[in-house]
């Protein structure tokens, strides 16, 4: 109950603020439709439909660990979180509350992506359904990173941490070109990162090749359920003072 | 004794913010809390209100542990920080709802309470701006508004009347004066005459140790002087030399 009175605030919180409409949303959609704009005159197939729009809905994502992370970075110095910390809330309150918001900022995401795909000709197919179901398990890894970035940073220093994290983010994800176009290291350091499965995942869902989803989104899971488990002893850690 | 506190210390890597603090306030008590600058009253504050452990010392607030049971101790308690809290994004009456329901207050509950705590505070016309529109003043005033509507058995006011216009302090005063020996008022201020007027005993924090405690006149008659501030002066001053 408490929690989800705190995640109404947050919500609150967030879609009142203009600009996090207009980067999660807008730019994305933007993204969407100048690189497929470019792929008419590419030699090869990076920039059709079917691989970008999975992976521009990924890179949205990333905008949840933003608005999160800021969330909770200016919670900390306004203290206003220090209000509520002496407030009968529980860890796990604050947690599922500043988490819940986001999960209808990343569905509005998804559908935008995906409408502004279909509306520049991507072929309508049954296997967009299961492929939701998997963004949405996808948007907890970046909603940790933002509980992450939030607890252990300022809300300024956030800021500073996204630039770097959205960039990390898709260059290391295979967003913008081939990751085996490169190969070597690069390669090698993007596949142990999560970023870069978590597209592979989606790509593959949407084409309908589900036996190659299951083990790009273990990498996902476990890396979930790590940074979130970090976030939360940061978390219960600065509560205590 | 509703609030007893025991020895209570907090050390920052090696600086001693509060140093054995023991103390005792009374049910329904208006207590004020005194010191210059760092003296460690915030310190003290956020270790009573469970949002600091303390390196050691305990305290019992109405019969519960601020060490052994934080969760109990907090249902009962309410701050208003020394720097203004409210959320930017919400309306003052949002703000004030918001904090009412975390408290366990129902829907229409909470909406009867923060409509009388802006009549209170004379917030009603402002009842649906935005946190972040609210000027310095008024921001101080739903803060405090934020700590009175969860009623409170124990409040703890950190500053509470920074940036607050002549009318808008005394009206203050006057709800505090209303809200005497109904609950336990725990108030820190740089401002004497607010002491003067509302508090039953004063307490003297010098670098994080007490160094005095009694009542307005009882420190009077200790110092010898006539005057808070001098008796204020005098007592803060004795600590350096030791
Ligand atoms: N989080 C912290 N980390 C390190 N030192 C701290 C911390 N919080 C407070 N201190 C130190 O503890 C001492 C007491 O600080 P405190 O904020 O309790 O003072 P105060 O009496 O409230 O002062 P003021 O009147 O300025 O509000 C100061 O020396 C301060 O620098
Ligand atoms: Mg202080």
């Amino acid at each position: 109950m408490k929690a989800l009175t705190f995640a109404q605030r947050n919500r609150k919180e967030i879609l009142r603020d203009p600009m996090t409409l207009l980067f999660g949303m807008v730019l994305p959609v933007l993204m969407l439709w100048l690189f497929s704009m470019m792929s008419e005159n590419m030699p090869f197939d990076l920039f059709t439909l079917e691989k970008l729009a999975p992976a521009i809905i990924v890179f949205s994502f990333s905008f949840i660990t933003l608005f999160t992370g800021m969330l909770i970075g200016r919670d900390k110095s306004s203290s206003f979180l220090m209000r509520i910390f002496a407030s009968p809330m529980a860890a796990t309150d604050y947690l599922i509350g500043y988490a819940l918001p986001l999960l209808p900022v990343a569905f509005i995401q998804m559908s935008a992506c995906y409408g502004a795909a279909l509306l520049l000709g991507m072929p309508f197919t049954y296997d967009a359904i299961p492929a939701f179901g998997l963004l949405v398990i996808i948007s907890f890894l970046y909603i940790a990173f933002g509980l992450f970035f939030g607890t252990f940073f300022t809300d300024r220093q956030v800021g500073a941490i996204f630039a770097i994290f959205v960039n990390v983010t898709t260059w290391f994800s295979g967003t913008w070109f081939g990751l085996e176009m490169i190969g070597g290291t690069f390669e090698t350091v993007a596949y142990l990162l999560p970023f870069a499965h978590a597209v592979d995942a989606v790509r593959a869902a949407f084409a309908g090749n589900y036996s190659e989803v299951f083990i790009t989104m273990l990498w996902v899971i476990a890396y979930t359920v790590v940074i979130f488990g970090v976030a939360v002893w940061g978390f219960r850690k600065r509560m205590r003072g | 004794m509703e609030i007893k506190i025991m020895e209570l210390t907090k050390t920052f890597k090696d600086r001693v913010a509060v140093d054995q603090l023991t103390l005792a306030i009374g049910q329904g008590e208006f207590f004020a809390l005194l010191g210059e600058n760092g003296a460690g009253k915030t310190t003290t504050i956020k270790m009573l209100s469970c949002l600091m452990e303390p390196t050691s010392g305990d305290a019992i607030m109405l019969g519960d542990s601020i060490v052994e049971n934080p969760q109990a101790v907090k249902k009962k308690l309410n701050i208003s920080p020394q720097e203004t809290a409210v959320a930017r994004n919400l309306s003052v009456q949002e703000n004030l709802e918001f904090i009412a329901r975390i408290y366990g207050s129902t829907k229409q509950d909470a909406e009867q309470k923060a409509i009388r705590l802006m009549e209170m505070f004379g917030l009603a016309e402002r009842a649906k701006s935005k946190g972040r529109n609210l000027s310095g003043g008024m921001e101080r005033r739903l803060s405090i508004a934020m700590a009175m509507i969860s009623e409170p058995e124990i409040i703890f006011l950190d500053e509470p009347t920074v940036g607050l216009d002549v009318r808008a302090r005394l009206d203050l005063w006057q709800i505090l004066l209303n809200l005497k020996g109904q609950i336990t008022i725990i108030l820190t201020t740089h401002y004497l005459e607010e002491v003067e007027a509302l508090a039953d005993r004063i307490g003297i924090m010098h670098k994080g140790r007490l160094q005095a405690l009694g009542t307005l006149e009882e420190l009077k008659h200790q110092t010898g002087q006539i005057k808070l501030q001098d008796v204020f002066l005098q007592l803060t001053a004795e600590g350096e030399s030791t």
